[in-house]
């Protein structure tokens, strides 16, 4: 690093900052000096691109399906290569906001409190964009980043001393701010200035069909087919990377291949949502079947990118269990229960975040509660 | 008595460097240094002047707190400096080698007709008691005290440790007077922990004999004491590394003072590594043969995990019987995290696919590897290489934030910051964990005295 950037220097308020550059490109000449002599070659930097690697299928798969919409929406075929460079250019925005206002925020804090920038934003941001509506106006997105980022983890002391998940607290602060751009049949369907659907498209998502029963939903009478399979593989409207479950199946294998997520959170998740779908139907409060919710709306992405976040997650291996039930049953509860508002992965993740540590607090405390009880009567 | 134990968790690291089987020289060093430094708690107190002339178990220094702790001269000679840091703190006696050794005669006895009190003041007047660690915290055995037990353990996992069974081999008679004469200390008897067969200790008689298998940590001692008897508050137990019950047992047959020991030198810098014939307080000049000295090679006293950076100036420390030799990782590299393939890093996790190369031993060196930052994995990445009934991200959050409750809670009385030395290794957010839990120690002593 150049002397002017070095404590004392003229430009150190830039010395985070260009740690964050140097180290990026390179890794640095530093050796251990106390502990062990040895290092793991991981660290957070390869671990936090593994993490974004693994939501690159769902984002340029999310771009495709923004012109394909588009397309159907307008009546119209385009090619792949024209669909797909549609929805990129309405993706890109969104990229450069949510990582220019995130990561600015985050270089500051980091030279604030001198400490070398945390990775943890790169995963923050790459999917920002990924579970808001393609259409959002940029100032929103601007505007609910720099909260995730400062009220929602800065403040906690960054990457690592957060309590909930900053993607989520981005989306959760879009929702409760400007419900208008967040919710409705206007929001989910990118369109050019001046251009208006044909009368025979409908705006909505597959979710909003959802409280109408199995026959509403898969008989929707869209311009997208509903089927299983089509709500499967991802032709249909929705936040731009949740709609593929194809595609976040493959990031999912990412993270579960390199450990970088915790399969148990996701296996749980799964059978939590299940669960609750069964009983809902046993129950005759809905006519859906279950493995539905699975498939539709932000629930796989949720259960893949979201509730796995290791910061906010549940730190035991029980925990993780309970984490993940509780994380799936509340979001299809909430589908269930709440036609309004069908989409319950959002705040079913934010619970989960909150009672992330209660959960861990009694895992642990149980745990030894047993192990000295074993030890007095051994 | 024996019983098995097979541990699943722990990792051992594939360094490269294994030394031979073979002595390759014997060090008569010309100079020895007594560190103090080595001996959690003691607090010392110098005995000696420069010039003196001492012999091989003449007390060098004591402990204010126990004047009967001493710690003495491994061989004989003269008293060449006493060396001070900051504050002058005292670093070393430095021992000049005389022309002839002779030794201080304690008079060989049979230790199993010895009393508790006998065998005590035989250790406390050769200085081999500081050989006596003492749990929770590592610290000087209290000679007030009566331990539930003893543990040894007579294999070690460590990376690129000294092989226990050739280091001791024929030491059989010695071993056995060593674990008699411990055996009088607790009523809780002495317990070993072997990991194959062909160990010397398998004969011993009067032992409780374990057996584990595992990876590293398997082979740590405190990792054994949490499998046999957890300690729990208000306990005390002592540990005793093999090398040193030989030393014991050969003062009782010989009545000298004998801290002779065969040294691993190992490590991907080491030239030709093999072990060497040494005595604790050896300079590392005396090991430029195999590479110390060299410029840019660290030169640690004691294994990569939890061995001291001794220098090459620097002195193998009292407990050791390992010195390893590393390149100091001090270059950069273009693109490394980032790079898809890194077959020369080696990688815990699935994130680096050196597990497709399970055989290969890496040339590894003292490179971070990354920056230091919060604690961003959750505690099961770090209980994954801790084959022990306790949660380490808790424990090493209750060190950090000095929570006595918390770290009693969370197991602070069963653990020494080298039991937790892989968490450390495997962290991507690079803390210093050890460090943490000897603070986090050193805590509990300063409360709980």
């Amino acid at each position: 690093m150049n002397k002017i950037f070095e404590k004392g220097g003229k430009l150190a308020f830039l010395r985070s900052t260009v740690d964050a550059f140097e180290t990026f490109l390179r890794v640095p000449p530093t050796v251990t000096r106390r502990g062990t002599h040895i290092k793991d070659s991981v660290d957070l930097k390869r671990i936090m691109i593994i993490a974004v690697i693994s939501a690159v299928p769902a984002a340029v798969f999310g771009m495709w399906n923004v012109g394909y919409q588009h397309a159907l929406a307008l009546g119209t075929t385009a090619s792949l290569w024209q669909n797909f460079w549609f929805g990129f250019l309405k993706v890109l925005p969104l990229y450069v906001v949510a990582y220019g206002v995130g990561l600015a925020i985050e270089f500051a804090s980091a030279q604030i409190r001198d400490e070398e920038v945390n990775e943890g934003y790169l995963m923050s941001g790459m999917l920002i964009p990924l579970i808001v509506p393609v259409d959002i106006p940029l100032w929103m997105l601007a505007v609910a980043v720099a909260f995730a980022v400062l009220i929602g983890k800065e403040v906690f002391g960054g990457t690592g001393m957060n309590i909930w998940n900053p993607a989520l607290l981005t989306r959760a602060f879009l929702f409760f701010s400007y419900p208008n751009e967040m919710s409705g049949s206007g929001t989910w369907i990118a369109m050019r200035k001046g251009e208006t659907m044909i009368d025979a498209a409908t705006g909505a998502t597959p979710l909003a069909f959802l409280g109408d029963g199995m026959d509403a939903l898969t008989h929707a009478g869209a311009q997208y087919d509903t089927s299983f399979w089509t709500l499967f593989w991802g032709g249909v409207p929705g936040s731009v990377g949740e709609t593929s479950v194809i595609a976040i199946l493959l990031g999912a294998f990412i993270l579960l291949y390199t450990g970088v997520a915790s399969w148990k959170i996701m296996v749980s998740t799964v059978a939590g949502g299940l669960l609750v779908g069964w009983l809902g139907q046993i129950a005759g409060a809905t006519d859906v079947p279950a493995y539905m919710h699975l498939v539709l709306g932000g629930f796989a992405f949720g259960a893949v990118f979201m509730a796995t976040d290791p910061v906010t997650s549940a730190q035991t291996e029980t925990g993780k269990w309970i984490y993940g039930l509780l994380v799936g049953a509340i979001c299809v509860l909430v589908r269930l229960f709440n036609p309004g508002y069908a989409e319950g992965m959002m705040l079913a993740i934010l619970l989960g975040n909150t009672f992330a540590p209660l959960i861990d607090w009694c895992v642990v405390n149980r745990h030894i509660a047993r192990k000295n009880k074993k030890a007095k009567t051994a | 008595m024996s019983n098995s134990i097979a541990l699943k968790k722990g990792l051992d690291i594939p360094v490269s460097g294994p030394a031979d089987l073979k002595i390759a020289k014997t060090v008569a060093p010309d100079i020895v240094a007594i560190q103090p430094s080595c001996f959690k708690g003691l607090v010392p107190r110098l005995l000696v002047a420069e010039g003196d002339a001492v012999l091989a178990g003449s007390p060098v220094l004591a402990d204010k707190n126990h004047p009967d702790i001493l710690l003495t001269a491994p061989f004989s000679g003269t008293v060449k400096a006493v060396v001070r840091g900051d504050k002058r703190k005292l670093l070393a006696v430095l021992i000049e080698a005389g022309a002839e050794q002779s030794a201080v005669d304690f008079g060989a006895k049979d230790p199993g007709k010895l009393s508790a009190d006998e065998v005590r003041k035989a250790l406390l007047a050769s200085g081999l008691w500081p050989a006596l660690v003492q749990r929770p915290y590592g610290i000087l055995a209290d000679p007030a005290a009566k331990p539930k037990a003893v543990f040894v353990s007579a294999f070690a996992t460590a990376p690129l440790a000294a092989d226990v069974d050739f280091v001791l081999a024929g030491e059989e008679q010695a071993l056995q007077a060593g674990v008699t004469a411990l055996g009088k200390l607790t009523d809780g008897g002495v317990h070993v922990s072997v990991n194959g067969p062909g160990s010397p200790f398998e004969k011993l008689a009067g032992i409780t004999l374990h057996r584990f298998s595992g990876k590293h940590p398997a082979g740590n001692v405190g990792i054994q004491i949490s499998h046999i008897a957890p300690i729990r508050k208000d306990e005390t137990v002592w540990t005793v590394s093999p090398i040193l019950l030989a030393a014991i047992g050969k003062l009782f047959l010989t009545g000298r003072l004998d801290l002779g020991r065969k040294v691993a030198v190992t490590g991907p810098a080491a030239k030709d590594p093999a072990y060497v014939q040494a005595f604790p307080g050896m300079p590392m000049a005396a090991l430029a043969g195999f590479g110390a000295g060299a410029p840019d090679v660290r030169v640690v006293s004691g294994d990569l995990l939890s061995g001291r950076d001794a220098g090459a100036d620097g002195y193998l420390g009292f407990f050791d019987n390992q010195v390893t030799l590393i390149r100091e990782g001090n270059e950069t590299e273009l693109f490394g995290w980032a790079k898809p393939f890194r077959f020369n890093q080696f990688s815990a996790t699935r994130s680096y696919f050196s597990r497709f190369l399970p055989k290969k031993r890496y040339d590894m060196d003292t490179n971070l590897h990354g920056g230091p930052r919060a604690f961003v994995m959750n505690d099961s990445y770090y209980a994954d290489v801790l084959p022990m009934d306790l949660f380490p991200l808790y424990l090493v959050k209750a060190c950090l934030t000095g929570n006595i409750d918390d770290m009693e809670k969370f197991g602070i009385y069963e653990v020494l910051p080298e039991d937790l030395a892989l968490c450390e290794y495997i962290d991507p957010s690079k803390n210093c964990i050890q460090d943490i839990v000897s603070q986090g120690i050193d805590l509990m002593l300063k409360e709980m005295a």
